[in-house]
């Protein structure tokens, strides 16, 4: 993307290419593979080579996520607000980057690729506001029959693994992984394959937003190199299916892989959403554990 | 392993051939300064060239059940308790209790203490109770003493004794006294099988793993270990690949065969055949048999029963169908 310009002794100066990495446990790893594939724009132009994720990778990353899980749901709610809310604030300084990336990504003029991530960061921030109130609108005190304090509490269920939506790059990227986290799970996420520029950008917002290392674990690729892998992982909590939309049969057997260790699923949808509208909870609640307290009342 | 007879007396518990190296001090240090140098940065190199092998499919499937008998589950910690113990007993009989095929654990190293119930647990299932005396993991203090705790193991049923040397001694070159002391520990194991500890981390050198590995052998030592696993750095590929050269020389001079233990600091599948690759590299594949090498770990055997079930199920397998240990 960068054009030739002439440095001060009139030599032509080089292109500093960027490398499209993967994000893992905090860093910026290539696939363990050591495989790359030709990203275009999207009207067929290349663009950069990312990094193909192989089933290492996605290893690696469950590891990672798992390792940072209890950490992250141990802090609390308010605090994970404030670091979902933080991300926004990066990506809002990091705005002309994003911008550009969903402009080429997906062909979208300027100015529609400007509102779509004035979306996404509204939606962060939206999300963020949600880190300390799910509690009390998912749980909550419940009437019981006996001498008893009966309380219930929504948790984290643990590392979810996340097919992002193919054609929505970053709107549709944040929004499926915003909810996952600001609950307390830890997310591994499968970023769109043909538009995955957005989802780096959106990685080196997270490394540099106190997002703590293996939170949220980005791979780009082929969704057919990871997904399986993750779907029979035995110790992922839940898989999010979204970016399985409109391949049914892909998604069946992605259930079925998940269905060995009862993960939690959330089905794909017949056709990708349309992002800008109100999300609502529903993403929030799917990746949640209710646990509930029977307390004797004292006499 | 033939085990030596009861009444074997010290002198004839050491190798043989050995008497004029070992009659005295001087002659003792002029034999192991007189053994080649380590090549600090070739044995290194080595190491490494060695642990880049791709180990796949039906070889990787072999080098995990290999991996898996050749574990001593061991807990050495201050925190122990006969259930704790009980626990890891049962897991070395049956490390993955979903899959019959798995094979049991080499042994169970605990203090010694701890012998009685890891002896009563397993019985007769052919997994062996290894203890560490000899005022482990430090070795400070009085001979009488470390014969005392090693008695103490054997009585209680230990059949194998791992003892540490005397670090001490060694670093300021008393090596008659540490060899002494080994002939000494041998003789009061009686049928154990003895494992000799050198705190690979505290001897500096790979000169000194040398010299020790020779010393340990010529006093009769049936095996050889690495570390305790109480000291940064434990044990290692290149000091474990230097001990395996030591062991190889050994029974090229005299016949006579000694395992190696690496202790401590072995967590991955990988890491394990890393070594197995070593030991039939440098040593030979005689040395791959638990009778000859065997792995000090805790917690590389719940990787190496994930790294199995992910071979036979063909998916990811997760620390939540494992036990805590």
């Amino acid at each position: 993307m960068a054009t030739k310009t002439t440095t001060p002794t009139g030599s032509a100066r080089l292109d500093v290419r960027k490398t499209y990495k993967l994000y893992i446990g905090g860093a910026f790893p290539r696939s363990e593979s050591g495989h790359s594939y030709v990203v275009n724009d999207a009207k067929g132009k290349f663009l950069a080579n990312a990094a193909l994720a192989s089933r290492k990778d996605a290893r690696d990353a469950v590891q990672a996520a798992r390792k940072a899980f209890p950490g992250w749901s141990g802090r609390t709610a308010y605090n994970r607000a404030q670091i979902v809310y933080r991300i926004a604030e990066v990506m809002e300084d990091r705005r002309p980057q994003f911008v550009d990336a969903v402009r080429v990504s997906e062909g979208l003029n300027a100015a529609r690729a400007g509102r779509v991530v004035d979306e996404a960061i509204d939606r962060l921030v939206w999300y963020a506001g949600w880190a300390d109130k799910v509690t009390q609108v998912v749980g909550g005190a419940n009437p019981v029959a006996g001498p008893f304090f009966n309380l219930s509490t929504p948790e984290p269920t643990g590392v979810v693994a996340v097919l992002a939506p193919q054609e929505s790059s970053l709107l549709g990227l944040v929004s499926v992984v915003a909810p996952v986290i600001v609950t307390g799970n830890t997310a591994v996420v499968c970023s769109s394959a043909d538009r995955p520029l957005p989802a780096v950008t959106f990685a080196e917002v997270l490394a540099t937003s106190d997002v703590p290392g293996g939170v949220v674990n980005i791979l780009t690729g082929t969704v057919g190199n990871t997904a399986p892998w993750l779907a029979s992982h035995m110790d992922v909590n839940a898989i999010d299916l979204t970016g399985a939309a409109g391949d049914p049969e892909h998604a069946a057997r992605l259930e079925e892989a998940a269905a060995e260790n009862l993960k939690r699923v959330r089905r794909a949808p017949a056709a990708e959403p349309d992002w800008s509208l109100d999300p609502g909870t529903g993403r929030l609640t799917n990746f949640l554990e209710v646990k509930t307290v029977w307390h004797p009342v004292g006499l | 392993m033939t085990p030596t007879s009861t009444t074997a007396s010290a002198s004839s518990a050491a190798a043989g051939g050995f008497d004029d190296v070992t009659a005295s001090e001087s002659s003792l240090r002029r034999f192991l300064h007189g053994l080649p140098g380590v090549d600090q940065v070739g044995a290194e190199a080595r190491a490494a060239s060695l642990g880049t092998r791709s180990i796949k499919t039906t070889a990787k499937a072999y080098a995990i059940d290999l991996a898996i008998r050749m574990v001593d589950l061991t807990t050495l910690e201050g925190q122990d308790t006969p259930g704790k113990v009980r626990a890891l007993a049962s897991k070395a009989m049956r490390p993955d209790p979903a899959d019959p095929s798995c094979p049991p654990a080499a042994a169970v190293c605990v203090y010694p203490d701890m012998v009685g119930v890891a002896k009563e647990t397993l019985g007769s299932s052919g997994v062996n109770v290894a203890a560490v005396a000899t005022a482990f993991p430090s070795g400070r203090a009085a001979l009488d003493i470390k014969l005392a705790d090693t008695r103490d193991a054997v009585e209680a049923g230990a059949d194998e004794i791992d003892m540490v040397i005397d670090r001490g001694a060694f670093l300021s070159g008393r090596y008659l006294q540490v060899f002494e002391e080994i002939v000494a520990v041998r003789e009061a194991c009686g049928p154990a099988h003895l494992k000799v500890i050198f705190e690979t981390g505290e001897l500096q050198t790979y000169d000194n793993v040398r010299r020790a590995s020779w010393l340990a052998m010529m006093a009769g030592g049936h095996f050889i270990k690495t570390s305790t696993g109480k000291v940064q750095p434990a044990a290692t590929l290149p000091v474990t690949m230097i001990m395996l050269e030591a062991v190889r020389d050994f029974r090229a001079a005299t016949g006579q065969m000694v395992g190696v233990k690496p202790a401590g600091g072995i967590r991955s599948s990988k890491d394990a055949i890393k070594y197995l690759v070593t030991v039939n590299e440098v040593a030979g594949p005689d040395w791959l048999d638990p009778d000859w090498f065997r792995f000090g770990a805790s917690t590389l055997l719940n990787d190496l029963l994930m790294q199995r079930t992910k071979m036979t199920t063909g998916r990811y397998s997760g620390p939540d169908y494992f036990t805590l240990d």
